[in-house]
């Protein structure tokens, strides 16, 4: 009898092993990671093109690019660097539906960039309450929940502050260099 | 009396599947099939299925890979203010259940032409609202203006706003409503053409000398000898033999021409003219369609490069104004000749004015444009008389703005009744959005 309760006490405690080996092998990065990671990239390549692309060669370094809004329509126009980011977050949704990501303000040039869902309204509120921090919530959109990270948009150069200052369609006009301008909307479908 | 219905009932079924599987699978008319008129757009290419319907499942992908096959380029080149791209952020969800602007099939349904209103559009007007109902709130100006107005104003349009964008008004506001006159392009593509792809084209007939054709041939040598193709040492094997085949053709057609006009038979196909030639359907004649008002007696011409460029002629003056007129019968097109436009013209047949200084319907609907061709820049004409149209401030920058001022194309160009006597006077309304834009500059 002994040696039969000892045989299914070793059956199920190899049966649990075997579960939790399961269970690790499902087990995948973390959303908080994941995003963390992304925005790593985004801002490292957004202020690498503000920093060593516009500021350089642009107006203010070498005035071989002209940044501008409407950069198809003048020669040796350039994307200004928030037009950069957009465009590489629609280069990606073209790519994958596993990620996207916007830039959004609360003082936004273009009023279709304002936050409207609440996590990016509180997200972006958050953000610029809060210097440093970053804001992490889950929404339901289109009947998909999603991981929603919110990270702070930090102006890197004065071709960043200038330009949205001196903006007519701009609603704030005291931007300084460290300013959080706005915030990268990253959202992962869970 | 049971087992006669039956058999009734047996060989009519047979009958329809007969006749409907012969016209879905054998026949090339399949005009039983259409589920309603199509839009005036493509109303030609209606019974060419295939060129929308692709795939028989598939849904809206299909149909939306089916538009951006012939219209993604032309959006590209537009700018487009609403690319798809702007839509399929998760953020922009609620607005897409209400109007999915990621698919072109949620403004412009197909076979619904009761529905179909300017710009092949199937939608109310007020569509922009939709998106931008706060704009009262931002922008005086825009307080008590109609949601339906938008972009049926003059100042705005969905996809194409390279004339309209508010620094673009602000740029080239102001100046006469008429310039100095402004030399226009002259077309030089065809000089760049490489003859050695057509080795026959020194050839005057397989089995004639130049004496023997000219004497079969007396009308149509003494046309080709004032040609440009004369000129340029194209001889008659140039366009009636075919190299491939090693065969004489006796009445060349837009694949012969094409050896050498390749984009001009591009830009042909894409337009009202050619556009069945590209779908290998019969080419259209201005009796098949009631668009616009056309002369009966050339009712039946089917469009092809001949029936504008008078074969052996082929006389690109003739083919700028009067091989125009030869069908269009509407007011604009009668209104030509008297128009201010149509006087520049006169001059220049009466020789009083240069070839680059006159305007001929071609200076706005088949316009001389700069174009990069295998890295070479040269001058070419656009075939495609749709191009700059839909909506007609496409028109604008390439075209008017060389001689009027930006204020004054605008404005022209939402006179209905200036476009129907082609433009004989001034507007007699004015579009305020350059003024708009000035203020908000200012302020």
């Amino acid at each position: 009898m002994k040696k039969i309760v000892f045989g299914m006490v070793i059956f199920m405690g190899l049966m649990g092993l075997t579960a939790c080996n399961n269970k690790e092998t499902t087990t995948g990065i973390e959303p908080k990671k994941y995003t963390d990671s992304l925005f790593a990239v985004m801002k490292a390549d957004r202020t690498n093109y503000t920093k060593l692309v516009v500021k350089r060669l642009g107006p203010a370094g070498a005035g071989v690019i002209k940044p501008d809004e409407h950069w198809q329509d003048i020669e040796n126009g350039a994307l200004l660097p928030a037009q950069m980011f957009r465009a590489g977050a629609e280069a990606v949704a073209e790519m994958t539906d596993d990620f996207t990501y916007s830039l959004q303000s609360i003082w936004p040039i273009n009023k279709q960039n304002a936050p409207k869902t609440p996590v990016e309204k509180a997200g972006l509120e958050f953000i610029a309450a809060n210097p440093g921090e970053n804001y992490y919530g889950e929404e339901d959109l289109g009947g998909v929940k999603y991981y929603t990270a919110v990270y702070p948009d930090v102006a890197v150069s004065d071709a960043c502050t200038s330009c949205h200052n001196d903006h007519k369609d701009s609603p704030k006009n005291d931007f300084k260099i460290g300013d959080v301008m706005g915030g990268v909307v990253i959202r992962v479908p869970l | 009396m049971k087992k006669y219905v039956w058999l009734v009932w047996i060989v009519l079924s047979v009958m329809l599947i007969s006749f409907y599987g012969y016209k879905m699978f054998f026949d090339t008319d399949k005009k039983e099939f259409l589920i309603g008129d199509a839009s005036h757009g493509h109303f030609q290419i209606e019974l060419a299925c295939s060129a929308c319907h692709t795939q028989a499942f598939g849904g809206e992908e299909v149909l939306q890979n089916a538009c951006t096959t012939c219209h993604a380029d032309e959006l590209k080149a537009a700018h487009d203010s609403h690319p798809k791209k702007k839509f399929t952020d998760p953020r922009n969800a609620d607005r897409v259940d209400i109007l999915d602007a990621r698919y072109c099939i949620t403004c412009h349904v197909e076979h619904k032409k009761e529905q179909t209103n300017s710009m092949g559009v199937t939608l109310p007007n007020d569509y922009c609202f939709h998106c931008h109902q706060d704009i009262g709130k931002d922008r005086d100006s825009h307080k008590d203006l109609a949601f339906d107005s938008c972009a049926s104003a003059g100042c705005h349009n969905y996809h194409d706003n390279r004339a309209l964008y508010e620094d673009f008004l602000v740029q080239n506001a102001g100046g006469s409503w008429v310039k100095e006159m402004a030399e226009l392009l002259s077309p030089n593509a065809a000089k760049k053409i490489d003859l050695s792809i057509m080795p026959g084209h020194k050839m005057y007939h397989p089995q004639l000398s130049l004496q023997q054709v000219s004497a079969q041939y007396p009308e149509e040598v003494d046309q080709w000898s004032g040609s440009s193709h004369a000129l340029a040492g194209v001889n008659c094997g140039g366009c009636h033999s075919n190299e491939v085949s090693n065969s004489w053709i006796e009445k060349p057609e837009i694949e012969q021409c094409k050896t050498c006009h390749v984009n001009e038979a591009k830009g042909f196909t894409q337009g009202k003219h050619g556009m069945r030639l590209a779908q290998k359907l019969p080419a259209i004649s201005s009796s098949e369609t009631s668009a616009l008002a056309f002369k009966q007696q050339t009712a039946h011409t089917e469009q092809g490069c001949n029936s504008c460029h008078s074969a052996h002629a082929f006389d690109t003056r003739y083919a700028a104004k009067e091989a125009c007129l030869t069908c269009h019968n509407d007011e604009h097109s009668l209104a030509f000749d008297t128009s201010p436009h149509g006087q520049l013209f006169a001059q220049l047949s009466a020789r009083q004015l240069a070839e680059e200084n006159a305007v001929s319907c071609a200076t706005c609907h088949m316009p001389s444009i700069k174009e990069t061709i295998a890295g070479e820049t040269v001058v070419a004409v656009q075939h495609n008389q749709n191009d700059n149209l839909r909506p007609n401030e496409k028109m604008i920058r390439p075209i008017c703005m060389q001689c009027h001022s930006l204020e004054f194309s605008i404005d022209a160009l939402a006179d209905e009744n200036l476009i129907k006597n082609n433009f004989s006077g001034k507007p007699g309304k004015h579009i305020p959005s350059i003024d708009w834009a000035i203020k908000r500059a200012k302020e």
